[in-house]
């Protein structure tokens, strides 16, 4: 009953005009920013903060959470569209999703991805209402040892992110955690891999890896010749889901949310590893694991519902503990503080109508998500249209321009180029760049959490095993290796066994 | 017929989308100035209403080292709108990230001594000649200084369920179990690292560092009982200090904070050695004319007069400093002093960052 009332508070609160009215500039605003590789949900709302100093707070924080969720919502659309992701999620998306682009079908695509994002948003809000504390405390339970060891299974279970051979994908993994490395080492302040450039010495920007690996690389390729160039995209088929499509989007985007529900909640980097985990799930649990890669729609329902849920769960250490998970979320305590309310554990008490008013506009955004995005699905599929002699430069001009508005910096779009030659040369070679840039967003994670776990147990390493979550952790990680691995095995033997014959 | 049309019709609107997007991603990018013209505009009376004296007659752009919604970039996009109001121009702030603070102070370094690139750096400014072996600048010879902006105290702060109950005990438990007690920091050169250097020394203790990538994780993992103790700003801590979620010992200034009426200073709890305040300062390249820093200096001087600022960087547990000190004259005092004390105890640290 008192679930109830409260819930009432925060829809009468979050229903106020002006509340519904910011609500939706933030996800509108969100969802430009998520389409537009570069600019991010963080440099958007580090701009407008200021802007909300004169609101009230419970509107301002709206606003603010709005830009957050809707990025993650508008970033599906590029990557889906012209294989631009513009965040490690979209990446995901990328795989299949513009596989389904190619082949017509960009509309389904789009469409899943909205759909699954709506319920996924949808049963995050309702996990938030009913479990944010008692969740905020299980998740700091996480320390560097679990999250090390959650972080290596996530790597494990993704080599099922690669269609082709297992070697190359763990070739490319150790390649993306290599790109990871690069820059200035913060336990020593040691420069690494930088060779004296100060550009270098943030590290390498996502963004350019990501645009020059999947939007360059696959211009680069799709210019090879005149035959593949005019076929590119397939005539559009049709807007919308099959039933076929319907039936099997269901059990993704329910299993997706949930995963990326659980993992939303880690505010030491869960909420990156829900799109991928979910990808390999699906993988793991299809009928038809060949199609991924190639078009499945299993492959878009699921990481998008992931996400989505993820970015709503990843509310919950702040709005309970007030500890942030996201640079975004950084800001959101800022904002807080502007505002007089001190983020912490009393917020849910001391100011009801903001806790509860800020999580019932969570589903009011995600309806006003669904009701932007749906409408706008044909005029997307439309542009798919235009002749690729005169997309694939504004393509690159977007990338271009979407990665320099990052930090004004001329070296970023040095490094698309950069990115795309090598995106090309490595899917010549028959290496694909998923796995790569999950190395990439993984692997800085892995080396902290594991390097700060052995400098807190000062140098012990058996706390990996000594710790309960930790354990359990790893003891998943060598089952989904030996499930990997196995499969490979027997394939082999298989080959093998019909040389012979 | 009837499909070549359709076919013209949708491609007509596929442009149409294309360039929108395009559009879109050029407001965007010029958002970073959007959201600031909204701010120059408020009380300017919009742009080219410059001065008489000419300066400003283009946007200001100021330079923020760190990332977008870090204290630095929160203080200064608070100081940027009433300065806009004032210098009757337009104030872009841009992040420029990197190795400590270093990247985006080398660029304003080499930046057109014009009047239109300003520095906001904060302590970093004086640490870095002693972490950096090739910094490539020199703060005092190739700035110019505008003024003192604030100084943020910082506060110690340890996991709710530490032994130590005050500073002092903490000063005995620390050095009876050095080899045990972790201490927890933002990364070589950031606030919380020199100030658990100065603790380290004031204590005469050495003890193990747990780097984080930010203040934020690190706080995550001190009130989810991974590390023992460390130190940071106000603005990070005070929301977990009154909801009793980690224990506090002491505030690093010589005045208590408003926001935390009942925490000692470091003097009154008996380590009157560690004094430590994030101080903000802003600096223009060498050579800038006078008059343009003049006016930012009085630019300056109003805003940190303006009650909307007073008030909301007291909600941050901190506040302007005095009229006298947002002069280039005192920001030069405090860079010289800074200089000295940081190279010191960095040195005596044996702390190198490249």
């Amino acid at each position: 009953m008192e679930l109830l009332d409260n819930l009432a508070l925060g829809f009468s609160t979050a229903f106020m005009i002006q509340n519904v009215l910011y609500c939706f500039v933030g996800v509108l605003l969100g969802t430009a920013v998520g389409v537009l590789p570069g600019i991010g949900p963080t440099a958007t709302v580090a701009m407008l903060l200021p802007i909300t100093f004169s609101f009230e707070p419970v509107t301002a924080l709206i606003m603010l959470a709005g830009i957050y969720y809707g990025a993650q919502y508008g970033g599906s659309t590029t990557a889906i569209l012209i294989n631009l992701p513009g965040e490690s999620s979209a990446a995901v998306t990328a795989l299949d999703g513009h596989e389904m682009a190619r082949q017509g079908r960009a509309g389904a695509a789009l469409a899943a991805a909205a759909i699954g994002s709506f319920i996924a948003g949808t049963v995050a809000t309702v996990v938030l209402a009913v479990a944010a504390p008692p969740l905020a405390r299980v998740a700091l339970k996480f320390g560097p040892a679990e999250y090390f060891s959650l972080v290596l299974l996530g790597l494990i279970v993704s080599i099922t992110l690669a269609r082709g051979s297992t070697l190359k994908a763990l070739a490319m993994i150790a390649l993306g955690v290599l790109f990871g490395t690069v820059g200035q080492d913060i336990y020593t302040g040691t420069p690494r891999f930088v060779f004296g450039q100060r550009e270098l010495y943030g590290g390498i920007d996502f963004v350019s890896v990501a645009v020059g690996m999947f939007g360059v690389a696959e211009i680069l390729r799709n210019l090879e010749n005149e035959q593949t160039r005019t076929a590119v995209i397939s005539k559009v088929k049709n807007l919308w889901p099959t039933r076929e499509d319907r039936r099997r989007m269901i059990a993704p985007i329910l299993r997706g949310t949930g995963l990326g529900a659980a993992l939303g909640v880690l505010p030491g980097g869960g909420h990156v590893l829900a799109s991928f985990a979910s990808y390999a799930v699906e993988k793991r649990v299809s009928k038809r694991p060949q199609e991924f890669g190639r078009g499945a729609i299993e492959g878009v329902a699921g990481p998008e519902s992931a996400n989505n849920a993820a970015a709503q769960t990843s509310f919950i250490p702040l709005l309970t503990l007030g500890l942030p998970a996201h640079p975004v979320m950084a800001l959101m305590v800022g904002a807080f503080i502007v505002h007089g309310i001190t983020p912490g554990p009393n917020v849910i008490t001391d100011e009801p109508a903001l806790f509860w008013g800020l999580i019932a506009s969570m589903w009011i955004g995600n309806v006003l998500l669904v009701l932007l995005n749906l409408p706008l699905i044909g005029v997307w599929v439309r542009m798919l249209r235009i002749p690729y002699q005169v997309l694939f430069p504004m393509i690159i001009l977007f990338a271009a321009i979407g990665t320099y508005s990052l930090e004004f910096n001329a070296y970023d779009v040095y490094a698309i180029a950069f990115f795309g030659i090598l995106g090309y040369i490595l899917i010549k070679c028959g290496c694909e760049p998923a796995p790569l840039l999950l190395g990439f967003v993984l692997g800085p994670l892995l080396e902290e959490n594991l390097r700060r776990a052995l400098i807190i147990s000062r140098g012990d390493a058996s706390v990996f095993l000594t710790r309960p979550i930790s354990a359990v952790l790893l003891a998943l990680a060598v089952a989904a290796l030996v499930v990997a691995v196995l499969p490979a095995i027997r394939r082999r033997r298989e080959v093998v066994f019909t040389e012979d014959e | 017929m009837r499909t070549t049309s359709r076919y013209r019709a949708a491609r007509m609107i596929a442009a149409i989308g294309v360039i929108s997007l395009v559009a879109a991603c050029a407001g965007n990018g010029g958002a970073a100035g959007g959201g600031n013209t909204g701010e120059g505009g408020a009380g300017g009376g919009g742009a080219g209403g410059g001065d008489a004296g000419g300066y400003p007659d283009q946007n200001i752009t100021f330079i923020v080292p760190f990332s977008a919604g870090g204290p630095t970039d929160t203080v200064t996009r608070m100081i940027a709108e009433p300065m806009a109001a004032k210098l009757g121009g337009k104030i872009v702030v841009r992040n420029v990230e990197g190795a400590g603070g270093t990247v985006g102070a080398g660029e304003v370094a080499r930046a057109k001594p014009d009047g239109y690139t300003v520095l906001m750096h904060h302590i970093g400014m004086s640490t870095a000649p002693a972490l950096y072996k090739d910094l490539g600048y020199k703060p005092l010879e190739d700035f110019e200084m505008v003024g003192l902006v604030t100084e943020v105290p910082m506060t110690v702060v340890a996991r709710k369920d530490f032994a130590p109950a005050t500073l002092q005990e903490l000063v005995t438990y620390v050095k009876a179990n050095a080899g045990k007690v972790t201490l927890a920091n933002a990364g070589i050169g950031a606030a919380s690292h020199l100030c658990g250097l100065l603790f380290q020394t004031a204590a005469g203790v050495k003890l193990q560092e747990v780097p984080y990538e930010g203040t934020g994780p690190a706080l995550t993992d001190l009130v989810g009982g991974q590390v023992d103790f460390m130190c940071d700003q106000t603005t990070n801590t005070s929301g977990q200090i009154s909801a009793n979620e980690v224990k506090a010992y002491a505030v690093t200034t010589p005045e208590r904070v408003k926001s935390l009426p009942d925490l000692p200073t470091t003097t009154e709890a008996g380590l009157p050695q560690l004094q430590v305040s994030v101080w903000h300062g802003l600096y223009v390249p060498k050579g800038t004319p006078q008059g343009d820093i003049q006016k930012l200096s009085e630019a300056l001087k109003v805003a940190l007069a303006d009650p909307g600022v007073i008030d909301r960087m007291a909600k941050l547990g901190t506040a302007p400093v005095p009229a006298g000190d947002a002069t280039p004259q005192a920001l030069r005092t405090k860079l010289e002093e800074q200089l000295g004390t940081w190279a010191k105890v960095i040195a005596d640290a044996g702390v190198k960052a490249s």
